[in-house]
């Protein structure tokens, strides 16, 4: 990836970073600010799958439910730390996907899309009957994870900081890993599987991997969402929220995985807008995405940097 | 669970199998000829559900209201087809989700607007009133059965029509091989359009005959779209013989499923997460069955299209 074209996705986060001190600062926007940081996480690292691996998923809000809950049942055990909280919900989400991925990555094309919704409903289901925690209504985080013992966590700067950084480094990690040898294969096979076959290496080990890492990214988006909403209900899995996270890659532009940013922060401000318009504001919002994937076919980035040959 | 029980269940299993090959039929033909991921064939079943109690209220006939929200959800599936679909035909299986997305959005907002957010009831035509007994001190409504056979009738007239046609045929060959079709001279993008229009109209008839079984109300089409995926996955994509068998099966899993789970449970746990853990292990059923026919054929149960 040149980073000269990435001048306007860093330019956001910038623009992200100074916000608060510069006037931005009230709670309603900075709870706007950290729910377009946690989902451009999401999106990004569902990017690094559909754009970088192939593996168009429809289930990767999953991954972040799973790490969502991982907050909050912990919670009700009375482990509340961060240190604690964190890699477990890390390790929840990757696990997560290192099983259903197993079984997933065995299809392709379409079958990979329709076995991915279903492990993400039966993930959705197995949520809602999970009474202990509020089943379909959802359980309220009482208190954020604490920090080494802190509450560091309920200072809104800092959590909005923890969540740019986050952000800023998942984007890092997925780039850095599409660049590598690990990311060539991944991308070779997107291309032709056939032909990596053919060099000797099997396309299923990169790719399980792959997801896997998504997975455990979900999760850690999945932590600060319960944070950062302090209520966690089987909604957060939801297939439409898999369809809004495909829809803000796609938004963005496929091919590049800062167009996630990009795609989340355009979403998250529209839907926002859009919402306080009118409450009907799906149907304005319907159409413009049909209207997005007719017209913006390279996604927004495309505009910004218009691909060279 | 005695087996009077069971025969409800199963009857109930297999109506909404019926219903939802009604469904899976339209979505497995528009995906096997045009391969074409439409998302948005659950409204149209709510689409028609809707029409169909509106036109019924308005003509103060149910059968009024059957008659006329056919050729109504018919226009809706043509008029969705030229505006939108058309124009995705060559594009990527993504594109196709995410746009259809928005239809489901603004459709399923629409209804809301038209029809406010509170559920629609439609009453049982009286014709098809009270229930029949269908063994000693068991009474079995009618109209469930009228449902089940009027499914099966359309099923066999569908079986007609795609085995024992000209249309049908070229509809079959569409699904093994669209562009070798297109290269013999059939108009292909009419074939499409006609297979598209029709498909809204088999999904609106499932939606009129469900409306007086399960509540009319904006998102009933979301559950019904994902296990109609579901069923055409499983049957293998373009196939529908494989939709029937499969739809059937998705059909008594989820019922059967949904009310012996729990007694099942109760054999390892307490009551109360017997409940529980069976409700939970009940909703997931059709989708672990899916991702194990899926492990082992993962083209489904009747592949058709030619590799």
């Amino acid at each position: 990836m040149r980073l000269r074209e990435a001048w306007l996705p860093l330019l956001l986060l910038a623009a992200l970073g100074i916000a608060p001190l510069a006037g931005f600062a009230a709670s309603y926007e900075m709870t706007l600010m950290a729910r377009m940081m946690i989902l451009a996480m999401a999106a990004v690292s569902l990017s690094f799958l559909v754009g970088g691996a192939g593996l168009a998923s429809l289930g990767h809000a999953a991954c972040l439910g799973v790490g969502a809950y991982a907050v909050v049942i912990l919670d009700a055990h009375g482990i509340t730390d961060a240190l604690r909280v964190l890699p477990a919900a890390i390790g929840a989400a990757s696990a997560f996907a290192l099983l259903t991925g197993a079984i997933a990555i065995r299809t392709s094309g379409v079958h990979f899309i329709m076995i991915t919704l279903a492990f993400g409903q039966m993930a959705f289901f197995t949520a809602a009957s999970l009474s202990a925690y509020g089943g379909d209504d959802g359980t309220t985080l009482y208190s954020r994870t604490e920090l080494a013992g802190t509450r560091l966590l309920e200072n809104r700067l800092v959590f909005h900081y923890i969540c740019l950084g986050a952000l800023a480094l998942t984007w890092a990690a997925c780039a850095m890993l599409l660049a590598s040898r690990f990311g060539r294969v991944l991308r070779a096979a997107r291309e032709n599987a056939q032909r990596v076959e053919a060099v000797g290496l099997a396309p299923y080990p990169f790719r399980l991997v792959g997801y896997v890492i998504a997975g455990g990214f979900g999760g850690v988006a999945g932590f600060l969402l319960a944070n950062a909403t302090e209520f966690v209900s089987p909604a957060i899995l939801s297939w439409q929220r898999s369809g809004e996270l495909l829809f803000m890659v796609i938004l963005g532009g496929v091919g590049r995985l800062w167009g996630a940013i990009l795609g989340a922060l355009v979403f998250v401000l529209l839907e926002t807008w859009l919402a306080e318009l009118t409450p009907h504001w799906k149907i304005i919002f319907g159409p413009l995405l049909v209207v997005s994937v007719l017209l913006l076919r390279g996604g927004l980035s495309s505009l910004v940097a218009p691909r060279h040959g | 669970m005695t087996a009077q029980l069971l025969l409800v269940q199963v009857l109930n299993g297999l109506q909404l199998g019926i219903l939802l090959f009604l469904v899976a039929a339209g979505l497995t033909l528009v995906f096997g000829v045009m391969d074409f991921i439409n998302l948005a064939h659950g409204v149209q079943y709510m689409l028609g559900a809707y029409l169909g109690a509106w036109l019924a209220a308005a003509a103060g006939s149910f059968w009024w209201g059957l008659l006329l929200a056919l050729p109504a959800a018919l226009a809706a599936g043509l008029v969705l087809e030229v505006l939108v679909f058309r124009h995705l035909y060559a594009r990527d299986h993504l594109s196709q989700v995410l746009a259809t997305f928005g239809v489901i959005l603004f459709l399923n907002e629409g209804v809301k607007l038209l029809w406010g957010a509170s559920p629609l009831q439609v009453p049982i035509p009286p014709l098809l009133a009270g229930g029949i007994e269908i063994m000693p001190g068991l009474q079995y409504p009618i109209y469930r059965i009228a449902v089940l056979a009027a499914g099966i009738a359309t099923a066999g007239g569908l079986w007609f029509l795609v085995d024992r046609t000209r249309a049908g045929m070229l509809v079959r060959a569409g699904a093994t091989n669209a562009a070798m079709v297109s290269a013999l001279g059939v108009d292909i993008g009419r074939l499409f359009t006609m297979v598209f229009a029709f498909g809204a109209m088999l999904a609106g008839f499932a939606g009129v005959l469900a409306g007086p079984i399960f509540s009319v109300e904006p998102g009933m089409g979301d559950n019904v779209l994902i296990l109609a995926f579901v069923v055409i996955v499983i049957g293998g994509i373009g196939s529908i013989r494989g939709a029937f068998l499969a739809a059937l099966l998705v059909g008594l899993i989820d019922t059967l499923g949904k009310s012996l789970m729990p007694d099942v449970m109760r054999l390892f746990l307490d009551a109360s997460p017997a409940r529980q853990t069976g409700a939970a292990l009940a909703s997931m059923l059709v989708y672990i069955a899916m991702a194990a026919i899926l492990a082992f054929r993962p083209a489904g149960l009747f592949p058709v299209r030619a590799g």
